[in-house]
């Protein structure tokens, strides 16, 4: 990364068909496992695998959402032509044919999307396009699903329900679901598993194993505080803010 | 830049083709029109699609330099244009290459450079020929006066290239056009693409500016396609609509022109433009309730602090 280390000395195993969450502060490292994995960018020292093969090799078999994606309204492209692209978007020839119809249904149907899937993906709501793009990433049938922030831009209940929806693809269709978070509360009673990074290091755990206060503290070298909201949400206190945090998330939080 | 008979078109279309036809010189137009709107129109619907349309500005501007210089060292005009639309869209392609992750950025700050260089480059050519440039206007503003059947071949050849390229890459152009990241990740060499469209985008300029002029290519190139996109978010629709609006536009672009007399820009610009505000007010008819209205609340109080 531009010749920074990010993170060193980390060994991390996420288990086949497992949902798991990764945290951590901003440029703490979130992005570059996911790209890793991808094998978009080199680890400089160790190794990474991906169902026991070399990152990018098995890239068909990862269905990949980058982070921030939003289409606006000038964008007028059908939400189903866009989940088709995940089928054979990489394959030459004209994008007419029909062939992967149902499975494209299929899929629509899974995520609930299949009322809006022919409308223009730019006049979907945050949540509606959110549904669309998980059914594009699918519709492969990858054996791991890698998503950046994919709750991100939706209001609360549609972080839940999506939430929801990615653990049900993770439990019916056994895809191990590797999912980039900033808040982890929508998604705690979901998780199976929780990679947390701080300090250019990083544990993995149950969540509950992970979020607290030992754990966190002895992540970071300081006193970090974990406390339960009545409601369950879990909060972090004390957190080491690293130098020159100007990301606009900071702003309004 | 009058016409050699004096035309009447009537409201009877069989009549009206029978004299747009009976000359060599409107049949040349015709033809080379037909083949320009099929060209524009296919290139101009991705290319909005990938709001390339600063890039496809530039690169229509590089026609001037092209016409110029052409006439300077007593080449074919046409052969001109080709040859700097392309090498523009190989110095803009191979910036927003070399640009990387930033290469929007890079993109349009060299595509700028190459659009002032380029004019600069078409005066001095100019001011280097000395005689006097009796086209100078329909360099600029288009005619369909003097296209010759050799242009109309050559005009044909290039279309015929370009339309193989996209029956080609068409799918992947497409992913990488709406998706680039995930496009990447699923290998699809988005980068290479997005040259080789410029490429093509550069090459369909010069064609369209043999018709149009250098500074009416926008009329063919975006008009019928922003128009299609209007009217249907399916592609090959789309498409085939935006093909379709382009020939339109053409020929009664050709035929009003001879008809008046007055210049061929003007019409195929009134015409292409009459199709895209009837497509917004038709779309403004039926509306439903503006997207902001059908949402939820966007953003609920915040969060709080989270739990990263």
């Amino acid at each position: 990364m531009g010749g920074q280390t990010v993170w060193s000395g980390v060994s991390l195993d996420i288990a086949p068909g497992a949902f798991a969450a990764i945290l951590g502060p901003n440029g703490a490292g979130k992005t570059t496992l996911l790209r890793v994995l991808l094998g978009e960018l080199p680890v400089t020292a160790g190794s990474a695998s991906v169902h026991g093969s070399s990152p990018g090799a098995l890239n068909r078999q990862i269905g990949y959402l980058p982070q921030r994606r939003q289409f606006d309204a000038a964008v007028r492209i059908r939400g189903i032509d866009l989940v088709r692209l995940g089928l054979d978007g990489a394959r030459w020839g004209l994008p007419l044919r029909r062939r992967g119809a149902e499975r494209v249904d299929e899929v629509l149907r899974l995520v609930g999307a299949d009322d809006y899937a022919t409308r223009p993906i730019g006049e979907l709501s945050g949540g509606e396009q959110q549904r669309v793009l998980i059914a594009q990433a699918l519709v492969s049938r990858p054996r791991l699903l890698a998503l950046d922030e994919p709750l991100d831009s939706l209001d609360l209940p549609n972080q839940t329900a999506v939430a929801a929806l990615l653990q049900r693809i993770c439990r019916q269709d056994g895809v191990t679901i590797l999912l980039v978070a900033h808040d982890v509360n929508p998604l705690l009673s979901y998780l199976d598993q929780v990679v947390y990074f701080g300090a250019g290091r990083a544990v993995v755990g149950a969540p509950r194993e992970v979020i607290n206060s030992e754990t966190l503290s002895r992540l970071y070298g300081v006193p970090i505080e974990v406390l339960q909201a009545s409601d369950g949400r879990l909060v972090v206190v004390g957190l080491p803010e690293a130098p020159a945090h100007h990301s606009d998330r900071h702003e309004h939080a | 830049m009058h016409s050699v008979v004096a035309a009447h078109l009537s409201l009877d279309p069989a009549f009206d083709f029978d004299q747009l036809t009976a000359f060599p010189f409107l049949v040349n137009a015709l033809e080379a029109g037909t083949i320009v709107a099929v060209m524009a129109g296919v290139v101009g619907w991705f290319m909005t699609l990938r709001r390339e349309s600063f890039a496809g500005h530039s690169l229509s501007l590089m026609a001037f330099p092209g016409a110029t210089g052409a006439l300077l060292v007593g080449l074919p005009a046409a052969l001109g244009y080709f040859a700097f639309c392309g090498a523009g869209a190989l110095v803009i392609g191979a910036a927003a290459g070399a640009g990387g992750a930033r290469g929007r950025g890079e993109e349009s700050a060299v595509t700028g450079a190459v659009q002032a260089l380029g004019l600069a480059c078409g005066f001095l050519f100019l001011s280097l020929y000395r005689g006097v440039l009796a086209s100078y206007e329909s360099v600029l503003f288009g005619s369909y006066l003097g296209i010759t059947s050799g242009q109309v071949l050559a005009l044909a050849g290039v279309a015929a290239g370009s339309l193989a390229f996209f029956a080609v890459v068409g799918r992947p152009l497409l992913f990488a056009s709406v998706d680039g990241a995930v496009a990447g990740a699923s290998g699809v060499p988005t980068r290479g693409l997005g040259v080789a469209f410029l490429l093509a985008l550069g090459l369909a300029v010069a064609a369209t500016a043999q018709i149009t002029g250098v500074l009416l290519v926008f009329a063919l190139l975006v008009a019928p396609a922003a128009t299609a996109q209007l009217v249907t978010p399916r592609v090959g629709v789309g498409l085939a609509l935006g093909v379709a609006l382009g020939i339109v536009t053409v020929w009664l672009g050709v035929a009003l022109a001879y008809a008046t007399d007055y210049p061929i820009g003007f019409f195929i610009t009134t015409v292409a433009t009459s199709f895209y505000v009837l497509a917004r007010a038709a779309r403004a008819l039926v509306a439903r309730p503006p997207a902001w209205r059908r949402r939820r609340v966007a953003h609920p109080p915040s969060e709080g602090a989270a739990a990263a």
